[in-house]
């Protein structure tokens, strides 16, 4: 075992065959969280959580390697996905289906079988009711009951892992706020991190702030937007009225200060794209938010017929949280206290007072609740961010100019991206792998659903907000 | 409590300026193409999800879609307009092929985005298809990644005077 790169937080690592299966077995005890899993040509990667993030590499010149999915459930879609992608085969995979590549005849797709008396099948997607992103839920019911609900995902796959490879790190990093809209800062400043990391460029800080600034608007955006999404789900249109309303203040909020609304591309490498001309804008958005928010978080408690449908939907149990590492609200609203701001400090966040929610309850109402609080903390960090913004240069150049590796782990509004790349010597992306909260969270979303009635699952669904594209890739 | 949240509501926060001329030049557009309704279905064919949160945005107390008869609808059986996104995936390609066989005629296909437009960033994909266009007939392109909904309504009219 050689270790090629560290800093505090991060060791990256070739490994063997035997330290592989040594680690896939302390995963699947618990001893070790598995972060991600991921392939290249002849070599399989994964990232493990153990104190600090650790990337163990494994060649494997035939083009197996031994399962961790066998062992450990939460890495079987990371390792199907791998092999559709790669072409590396997981030995002892219990599962030997496709998953992004959905071959020549889409509708082939074998869905596991179901047997029973008086079950039926309710297939859902791709191209849904509302406008959302598509996937395919296939359910099993008895009667209004939901005994099975088994995911089909994939149909936004676009290619970007292998649109990476060559990509300059400008087009790179374009790329990768592209991954999923909604998260657009988290996945740049995850890609540039891991960047600048691997190049070891300190961008100036400044531009840490200003990301940082970036971040919790985006992160306060997108919450607002699923609280009132998650209240008109359950037929409570008028909380969907109002947050469209403060959602919106914040967009018009970021093209005013950054120039475009949901941030695109003002995350870049060695720093941000345009500076902040005075924080007037933001202070006005935080200040009316706080004159409007408490009175719809009233509005939630206070009603009836919402906490209704809200408490005790869609369980998710605090043992299959922390077994599928499950990031974001969905983690901490069943007791898993993890935060990448927190707990992998990255800057400005290691400067910031700030508090992680996590509650117990594991439903529909405790992820509601994790995203009114952590409104609250996030509009908190943007006051103690503009307080103390340091003045001064907003980018350096950022040009490789030989090879190294990096990685990064940032927290999206849904949950901890990871990013790890390789840059070659010529100063392009080699292979760059991107993982998205989603991956660990889909998989809850069936066992959520277990139990529940049909007509729950949109409120579930809404309350999870997985992204499809940040999946797929 | 519901006092202040109705006084939040009391000064209308629905566009004039600078949506006024636009949403009157839709609003007799609309009258005078269909009556009183265009029924909008939203597929995604691809994308990063950057549109569709600019087309929900629509649907606010800003851009108010409904007030000019634009409306979005669950099933392509109701819709006379398939408002496209995404570079196509190889993936959503089938899908997007049956959801344009199910929508009634007479139908106009917008795509909108620079995926949807041209494909994107996403350009040279083996896993995409590409533009909208090269999978079924386009009637109009709202450019923007994500085009913002301004733009997008600035589309949807355009798109009512050309016909």
């Amino acid at each position: 075992m050689s270790r090629y790169c560290s800093d505090d937080r991060w060791v990256m690592t070739a490994v063997d065959a035997t330290y592989w299966q040594q680690a896939t077995r302390a995963i699947a005890a618990g001893d070790a969280t598995l972060l991600s899993l991921w392939g290249e040509p002849g070599r399989i990667h994964m990232a493990v959580f153990d104190n600090a993030i650790v990337v163990i590499s494994l060649d494997c010149p035939n083009g197996l390697y031994p399962s961790v999915g066998a062992s450990h459930p939460p890495a079987i879609r990371l390792e199907r996905a791998a092999r559709d992608l790669f072409g590396l085969d997981p030995v002892g995979l219990p599962d030997a289906r496709p998953w992004l590549d959905h071959g020549a005849n889409p509708t082939a797709y074998p869905f596991l079988p179901v047997e029973g008396e008086s079950l039926h099948q309710i297939p859902v997607g791709p191209v849904h009711a509302g406008v959302i992103e598509p996937g395919h839920f296939r359910f099993t019911a008895d009667g209004e009951t939901v005994v099975r609900l088994e995911q089909r995902l994939g149909y936004v796959h676009k290619g970007i892992d292998r649109l990476m490879h060559g990509a300059t790190v400008a087009r790179a990093a374009r790329l990768a706020g592209r991954t999923s809209g909604d998260s657009t800062v988290a996945y740049a400043l995850a890609f540039v991190s891991a960047v600048e990391m691997a190049l070891g460029i300190a961008p100036p800080p400044r531009a840490v702030w200003l990301r940082g600034v970036m971040a919790e608007l985006e992160r306060v955006a997108n919450h607002l937007g699923d609280f009132g999404a998650i209240c008109n789900d359950a037929a409570f249109t008028i909380m969907l009225a109002h947050c469209g309303m403060l959602r919106e203040g914040v967009l018009r909020c970021a093209a005013e200060c950054f120039g475009h609304r949901l941030m695109m591309d003002c995350v870049v490498p060695g720093g941000v794209a345009a500076d902040l001309a005075g924080d007037a804008p933001i202070r006005t958005l935080i200040d009316a938010i706080r004159a409007r928010f408490p009175a719809l978080v009233d509005l939630y408690d206070k009603t009836a017929s919402l906490q209704d449908r809200t408490v005790g939907t869609g369980r998710v149990s605090a043992e299959l949280a922390r077994q599928f590492a499950a990031g974001g609200i969905v983690g901490r609203a069943s007791g898993r206290d993890f935060d990448a701001r927190r707990s992998i400090p990255y800057p400005p966040y290691d400067q910031l007072h700030f508090e992680v929610p996590v509650l117990h309850e594991g439903d529909v109402n405790a992820r509601v609740w994790i995203r009114i609080k952590e409104i609250e903390q996030s509009l908190s960090m943007l006051e103690q961010m503009l307080n103390a913004l340091p003045t001064g240069d907003i980018r350096v150049a950022c040009e490789p100019h030989r090879s190294a590796e990096g990685v990064a782990m940032t927290e999206a509004f849904r949950g901890d991206v990871l990013v790890w790349l390789r840059i070659d010597e010529a100063g392009h992306i080699d292979r760059c792998h991107m993982r998205d909260a989603s991956w660990f969270q889909w998989p809850l979303l069936e066992a959520a659903i277990e139990g529940n009635i049909v007509a729950d699952f949109p409120l579930c669904n809404k309350s999870f907000n997985c992204s499809y594209s940040g999946h797929d890739l | 409590m519901l006092r202040t949240l109705l006084q939040g509501l009391r000064t209308p926060v629905t566009e004039s300026a600078p949506l006024a001329m636009l949403a009157a030049d839709l609003d007799r557009a609309v009258q005078r193409r269909l009556g009183r309704s265009l029924a909008i279905r939203e597929v995604d064919a691809g994308s990063c999800n950057g549109c569709e949160l600019e087309i929900h945005a629509l649907n606010n107390a800003y851009y108010d879609l409904e007030r000019f008869g634009l409306r979005f609808v669950a099933s392509p059986r109701h819709a006379d307009v398939l408002l496209v996104t995404g570079p196509v995936t190889r993936n959503m390609r089938e899908a997007l092929e049956r959801t344009w066989r199910a929508t009634p005629d007479p139908k106009w296909v917008v795509a909108a985005g620079d995926c949807a437009a041209g494909c994107g960033v996403f350009a040279d994909s083996p896993a995409c298809i590409g533009a909208v266009s090269k999978v079924v007939p386009v009637d109009l392109v709202i450019s923007g990644c994500p085009p913002t909904p301004a733009q997008l309504l600035q589309g949807l009219l355009a798109l009512l005077n050309a016909r």
